[in-house]
This record gives C-alpha cells, structure tokens and sequence, in this order.
C-alpha cells in the first residue's frame, strides 16, 4: 500500500525533531493567520491561481527567502559541529546527520535560493523593462513556479518522513549509488532537483521568448537595458544546460530505480561520466545565478551615480563571452580525475579567459561612478560589498584554475571559501541590492534605510569572517565536509572564527526581517506616489509603483538605451489615448500541476506504485483541461483603463 | 543621508587588519606554503607567481573602488559631473587589452607547468622510484609494496629523497589521495587506476586523508605518511617481514569491511597480483 514508506520513516533525533516540530508550527501558523484574517479564499484566488508574473514573482521570491533560512540555519549547524568536534568530543550531530545538513545545505542554497531569487527578478522586471504587458506564455510561467515550489517542498518534506542525501549537493556515484546509498535520502535529492529542474527549463524558454518577441516598439536589442541582456544570457544557458541535467538525474534514476548500470561502480557503469556531465550542466549554472546579479548591479551603479552606464557595448560583449565560455570550462571541477596534461591545461586556460570580461564589467562598473553624483543608499552598499568580495574570489578562482595549484587546493576549504566568495556575494548581495531597489515598485513605499545599512553591513563584515578563515584552512590542509578532526592540525580557533561569521551573517538576516516588518508598518511615512522613487532610468519606473496590472496603459516607445530617463528629459505631455487590454485569467490549474509533480516524486521516492501512476496521469489530464478552457482571457475596456489610470493619478494620501 | 558611512568604512578596514593579523601570526604553518617535496614546493612557487601577476590588476580595483566613491560622493560639488559621459574606447581597450596580456602570460605558464608537474610524469632523480599501490577501502588505505613483498594498513612509510610511485584505486565510493606537504592529490576510483609521482627531500611524519566524501567514515579516513632515511626504511621492511600476518584474499575481504577510524596494521604480501584484483573486480560482470 504505502511501498516502502514506514512508520520508521518518522523517527527522528531530537535536533531533527525540533526542526520538524518548528516547520509544522510554521505552517499551521501561516494558514491560522489567514483564516483568522478571513483571507483564505483572497489567498487561493489572488496568489495561488495567479497567471500575474509580477505575483509570481514575488512567490518566487518568498519560497527563496524561506529557504534562505533553511539553508543559514543548515551553515550555523555545520559550524556548530566544526567549531567543538575536536579529539575526543563527537560534537552534537551524528555523521550520517551532519553529511544529511551539508548535502542540504548546497542544494537548497542553489536550487532553492539562487535559482528562486533569478526567476524572481526574472518575473518582476524582465516584463516591466522591455515596455511588455506580460511574458509570452503565462500559463506557462506558472506551472514554471509550481513545480519550482514542489520541489522545494519535496525537500523540506525529507526532514519530516525518511531523511535526506548524505552523498553531497552533486550526489556522485557511485557513492549515490544504490550499493552505498540504500535509502531514499539520495531519491528525495534526485526528485527535488529534477523536478525544480524542469520547471527552471520551462520558465527558461518562456523569458528568452518573452525577450525576443515581446520588446517595445524601439526596443532593439542594443536598446535594451542591461538587466535584460543579462537575463538573455542566463536564459540562453537555461537553456541548453538544463536538459543536461534533466538527462543525468534521469540515468541516475534508472540506476536506482531499475537497477541499470550507468553510473555505478563496476558492471560497466561509469562514475567519472556523471561527474563530466553535472558539471557540464553546473558550470554554466553558476553563471545563471551570477549573471543576473550582474544585470541588477549595472542597472543600480548608474542609477545611484546619476550618469548613464559606461561602456554599454562592452558590457554586452563581455555578457556574451561569459555566455559562450561557461560552457567550454566544466572540466576545472575535477582536474584531479587524471585527465592528461593537455587536456587539463586547456580546460584551465578557458577558465582564465573568463577573468577578462568579467574583470571589464568591474572595470565599467567602476568608471559609471567616474565623473557622476555618487548616492550612498542600501543597493549601492550592497554592490560595494559584492564589488570587494567578488575581486577576491575572482582572484582566488584563477589560482583554481591553473591544474597544478588546483591539486593542492582541490576539495579543500580554499575551494569552498572562492565558491562562497563568488556566490555569495554574486548571487545574495546582488538579489539584496536588487530587493531594496525594486521593493518600492512592487509595494507601493520605500524600505527603511537605517536597517537596510544595518543588514548590509552585518552581511560584509559577516562574509568576511566566515570566509577569509578557510582561505587560511585550506593552506593549512583542511578539507571540506569534515564532522570531527583532530586538534593537533590547529584547525580549531579558525573554525571558531569563521562560525562566529555565519552569526554575524544570521544578524544581518534578522536586520533584513526587522526591515520588512518596521516598513510594513511605517509604510505611510515612505510612500512613493510618483512611480520613480530614486529617479530611475529604465521603463519599469515609468509605470506607478505598485503597477497595475497591464504594466503599461500605453505600451512606450523607446528610442534610446535609457529609455525612461530620455522621457524625462524631454518632458512632453499628450493626452493618452487608451485601447482596450487582454489579460489572462487566474486559474488553480498550474497549482494543481505542482501538486501532481510533488505526489510523483514523493511516490517514486517511496516505491508507492498507485500514487506514482495515479500523479503521473494526473498531469496530463490538467493540462488537458486546461487547454479546452475557451475562454482564458478577459478584456479591461478602454473605458475602465481610464479610470484607473486618472484613480491612480490623483494622489493617494 | 548621502554621506559616506564613515564607521561602517572604519570597521570594514579594522576588521581586514585583524583577520590579517589572524592569518599571519598563527602559532602553526600553513603547511601548502611550507612543502617538503619537490612537487609541492613547485606547486607552492606557482600559486605565489600566479597571486603576484593577478594583483597587477586586482590591487588597482580595490584601489578605485575606494577613491572613486569618495571623489565623487553627491555632496561633494567640486567633483565634476558629466551624466553623459559613458565611453572611451582607448580605456575600455584597457582593461580588455590589459587582463587579456596577463591572462597569456599565465596561460603560457600554465600549459607549461601542467605539462611539467603533470601526476603521471616520473620524478627525475638518480635513485630508483619506489613502488607503492594504493588502495582506497571504506573508510580505510591500503598501501601494498609490491617490491618489498609487505603491505600496510591507514600508515605509509618511504625513504627520503626518493622517488615514489603510486598506482591508486579504489575498493570503494571515490576518494581523492592527498597528502598536502608533499604535494597535490588524486582521485582513487574503482574500477580505475590513476598514478601519483610525489618525493620527500626529508624525514617527517606527515599527514596523509581523502579529499572526497566517500560516506560515513569518511572525516576518520586519514594515515599518517612517514619519511624515513634509507637505512630507516630498510630496517622498518624487515621488521614487518619478521612479525607481520599474511595478507591472503581472506585477510583482505575482511579489512575491505567497513571500518570507520582503523587502526594501524603491517602484513606480508601473499597475493601479488592484489592491486590488480581490486582494480579488476570491477571490470567484471556480477
């Protein structure tokens, strides 16, 4: 009935249960809330059934920020056990647990976190920036986010009934083989990210579409603003790297499934070739996360100096090169496997030609201040931080990639401290510069300023002493994903160091949820009624703040790269002429989707036969339905166009 | 509010000094950068290069970075201002041309020095290398001296100055062999054999580990590489021939268990075809 699923599979430790108990009390806390405020069916039909990519996207962003959590409360547990897990003391988490935490911690932190804050931004700007009334296919977008959710779910479910991969975030045979992982910890890994996975792919060609085909008039491509031209190159290598991944996780699933040989060890399976292809699909991945931080960081150094970008051009190029040679670079990960000399040194070589364009955006970056009006507010603190974090780890990365030096540093804490020195600062700080940004476009007020500088600055000063330490751990020898040591290696008052950093870092955060909710309250002293609260200079401040939902009442038109900061320069006045708007319809059928995906996976993972041929059905047949559904559209009128606009012209207070 | 930070900017730079502080005046070495072989002092010297030649542009980023925010703060009227000024293609040709110079002259350097501390390359030296083969168990190594006819249990031992062989697999997930002062690491695989040509130039006792998750054993996977004088190293051989246990199939079937932190043990080499057994067991269908 239930295939391998038993009671077994919910007894837990006392850590793991006061992290079940306080994520149930969470959730019933949310639905208490909304049933007390009598907002339940506002919830399903405003928010769940939503085709609104503006909705969808702040969605997008509320499951990463609830993973966010997960994934520092993951970092504090595995220093915890690093800073007293020394000789004779075992610390406070079992091995199998521990390995569970930093498996956890790595895929939650990108697929969960990284790729939710892109398609967030993705969906909240992409749209707004190039002048469209909505993305290409919206139906589309929200079975996207659904199955993004279901496998965010999927994950956190693993803490509640079975457990989870203890085989690392990129799960390698043929330790995540059956023969050394028997339970279904590396199964829950598998079915979380593919399905996550296949939503990322989907969203993937639904924004390159959305930027091909749906640009304003005037809105050439080298008109675009950057933000835009970045996300084109992330979505690019959505992509042509997911599939990949989606191949992979599937031969990896034959082998566990059906007792195939691709990957295992002996029987004429092939470890080293799983090895080849995830990172063939999570090298360019990195540059998915990176890239749009990149965008959102071009857009908030001109805005912020008051001067147009510098080097447009340059910056395109260099989008371009990042785009092209992420893909020509996977082999850097694992030098070590004894490819030969050649073979190593060209992989390194195309890793340091990486350097260059990004090296030009920093440059650029730098030289949009040269000459312009500099303001010190919360996004631009953010970019000095990534700016000074990202240059180390730049530099740090290059070290990597040259193979003889990689031998030594290779799954040391070295290589641990550059990727965070990347991703962190690319992927988080980016999203944060980007937040405190874009929040008044889509709430309607400004955050509060002192906190966010609070959080900032706890997020740098945290970064650094959490991270600066295991640059020095690595040359001391240290490896990654260790549980217990011995004291003799000196390690120890570095890992205390760089645990008292992941506080700081978890002050920062509580700083950045202090900021939302003394905003939240005092929203009346910081509204922005003009739509254009830091005089921007791109199309989605041309719109009021929150925007309606058409975006635009009359779609603009561009003639140059700063299109909005072009109107306002030139100041005309017409009397607007409206038409008549198509908007889609909500529909719960991209929900019930997710829904069916969870199931799926969650009956694979437990060999529930029913369950699994019941939900894979179930997914077609929504579909099904949904696409004999006439009427998917409804009309705003002219008319009621101009009500709405002359509403949200007079002013609000 | 358009101020410059200023304590945020005080506090950002004191903290900078005092993890510097951290990382230089510690009581114990940072042992990448205090090698005691041939191959790891190359490979320490090339990290040391590569850094230098990254901070020719690196040093002036962070140099800009700090300048430029403070020249041309808002409240600062003196500064010029001139919001359409957004190219120059003689600098922009700078810091593509320049980045693009270093990364050649690193380049050139890097296919050099892959080709020449290339793993599977013979160290160059009058002595014989000696022969050892490594076997990666779960959560333990094997280290089989086919010449000396012994083999040893989580302990390595070898003469100083010479030359020394690894052929490496795997009975076992994949690990990575790595013992940091002598040298760069390299995967252990089942079903594989690769080969790793490390040399002391002296005697220590150095710490040896897997690099790769491996399962549950995995953090206590770790041996302890002895470098002995010649002499040492003779006497040590004939001490295990005279009272170790042979290491028959048996014996090995039974140390391949799963044994989380194993102990010290020193055998006589029954099976000489062993390494290649391990390796060919998984070649075969089950």
């Amino acid at each position: 009935m239930f295939g391998i699923l038993t009671l077994d599979a919910f007894k837990h430790d006392a850590i793991e249960m006061i992290a079940n108990i306080s994520m149930i009390l969470g959730f019933l806390g949310a639905l208490g809330l909304l049933i007390y405020l009598k907002r339940v069916k506002w919830f399903w039909r405003e928010w769940i059934c939503s085709l609104d990519p503006k909705k969808i996207g702040v969605m997008y962003a509320t499951v990463a920020l609830l993973m966010l959590f997960k994934g520092l409360v993951d970092a504090l547990m595995l220093r915890a056990q690093q800073m007293f897990s020394v000789d004779a003391h075992q610390g406070f988490l079992e091995t199998s647990h521990f390995q569970q935490v930093f498996s956890a911690h790595g895929t939650t932190m990108i697929f969960f976190v990284g790729m939710g804050v892109v398609f967030s931004l993705f969906n909240l700007l992409i749209p707004l920036q190039i002048g469209a009334r909505d993305v290409a296919f919206p139906f589309l977008n929200a079975i996207s986010f659904w199955l993004f959710g279901a496998g965010a779910l999927l994950v956190n479910v693993s803490l509640i009934i079975g457990n989870f991969s203890a085989a690392g975030w990129l799960a390698y045979p043929p330790l995540s083989e059956l023969q050394f992982s028997p339970d279904v910890g590396v199964d829950y890994w598998i079915w979380s990210v593919q399905i996550a996975g296949i939503g990322s792919l989907l969203a993937g060609i639904n924004f390159l579409l959305t930027i091909c085909k749906m640009r304003c008039p005037g809105m050439t491509l080298m008109k675009m603003p950057l933000f835009v031209w970045a996300s084109l190159g992330a979505l690019i290598l959505i992509i042509f790297a997911f599939p990949i991944l989606t191949a992979t996780l599937g031969m990896l699933t034959l082998d566990r499934v059906f007792d195939m040989h691709f990957f295992t060890a002996g029987s004429g399976g092939n470890p080293m070739m799983y090895v080849n292809l995830i990172w063939a699909w999570g090298h360019p991945e990195v540059y998915i996360l990176i890239l749009p931080a990149f965008g959102t960081f071009s857009e908030v150094v001109a805005t912020f100096s008051q001067k147009r970008l510098f080097g447009y051009k340059s910056m395109v190029w260099a989008i371009g090169a990042i785009t092209i040679l992420s893909f020509i670079v996977w082999l850097h990960h694992f030098f070590t496997m004894g490819a030969g000399a050649s073979v190593n040194a060209f992989f390194g070589i195309m890793t340091m030609l990486i350097a260059i364009p990004t090296g030009v955006k920093i440059f650029n970056w730098l030289f949009t201040q040269y000459r312009g009006r500099v303001l010190f507010k919360t996004p631009l603190l953010w970019f000095f931080g990534f700016a000074i974090a990202f240059t180390i780890g730049g530099m740090t990365g290059m070290l990597l990639s040259i193979p003889p030096v990689d031998f030594q540093f290779h799954n040391s804490l070295f290589l641990i401290a550059h990727f965070h020195s990347m991703i962190l600062p690319g992927v988080l700080f980016g999203f944060f510069s980007a937040f405190s940004y874009w929040f008044p476009k889509f709430s309607g007020f400004k955050l509060n300023e002192k906190l966010g500088r609070c959080a900032c600055w706890c997020w740098i000063v945290g970064f650094l002493v959490a991270f600066m330490p295991l640059y020095t751990l690595g040359l001391m020898g240290a490896t990654r994903r260790l549980n217990h040591y011995e004291s003799s290696t000196g390690w120890q008052p570095l890992f205390i160091i760089a645990g008292c950093g992941i506080v700081i870092i978890i002050l920062g955060a509580t700083f950045q949820i202090l900021q939302i909710v003394v905003s939240v309250i005092e929203r009346k002293k910081n509204l922005d009624t003009t739509g254009d609260p830091w005089n921007g200079r791109t199309l989605e401040w041309a719109t009021s703040s929150p925007p309606p939902i058409y975006n635009f009442a009359i779609v603009p038109e561009v003639t140059d790269i700063d299109a909005f900061w072009d109107q306002k320069l030139a100041k005309k006045k017409e009397t607007p002429v409206y038409e008549d708007i198509h908007i889609p319809k909500n529909t719960p059928i991209g929900a019930y989707i997710g829904g069916s995906a969870f199931l799926l996976g969650f009956g694979i993972i437990w060999h529930i036969t029913w369950l699994t041929i019941l939900s894979a059905a179930a997914i077609p047949f929504f579909l099904i339905v949904r696409l004999s559904e006439k009427e998917t559209e409804y009309c705003i009128s002219a008319k009621e166009v101009n009500a709405l606009e002359d509403a949200r012209r007079r002013p609000t207070a | 509010m358009n101020q410059i930070p200023k304590f945020p900017f005080f506090l950002f730079l004191s903290l900078a000094a005092v993890l510097l502080v951290t990382i230089f005046f510690r009581t114990d070495p940072l042992i990448l950068l205090n090698p005691v072989g041939k191959i790891g002092i190359a490979q320490k010297d090339l990290m040391i290069m590569a850094t230098w030649l990254m901070l020719i542009v690196v040093i002036p980023v962070f140099v800009l970075i700090f300048i430029f925010a403070w020249k041309y703060r808002a409240d600062n009227a003196k500064a010029k201002y001139d919001p359409s000024w957004d190219k120059n293609v003689a600098v922009e040709s700078l810091w593509w041309g320049l980045p693009l110079i270093i990364v050649i002259a690193l380049s050139i350097i890097t296919w050099q020095k892959t080709h020449e501390l290339d793993p599977y390359l013979p160290i160059e030296s009058e002595k014989e290398a000696i022969e050892i083969q490594v076997i990666a168990l779960q959560w333990q190594w094997l280290f089989i001296y086919p010449k000396e006819n012994i083999a040893t249990l989580n302990t390595l031992h070898f003469p100083e100055k010479t030359p020394i062989h690894f052929q490496i697999t795997s009975d076992a997930p994949m690990n990575s062999f790595w013992i940091p002062q002598l040298g760069g690491q390299i995967y252990a695989m089942p079903g594989g054999k690769t080969n790793l040509h490390l040399i002391a130039d002296k005697t220590g006792e150095f710490r040896g580990r897997s690099a790769n998750l491996s399962g549950v054993g995995f953090a206590g996977m770790t041996f302890t590489a002895i470098s002995q004088t010649e002499s040492d190293f003779e006497n040590w051989v004939h001490s295990v021939k005279k009272s170790s246990s042979p290491l028959t199939l048996e014996v090995y079937n039974e140390v391949a268990k799963p044994t989380e932190n194993g102990s010290v043990a020193t055998y006589n080499l029954e099976r000489k075809d062993l390494f290649e057994r391990v390796v060919m067991k998984y070649m075969m269908p089950e």
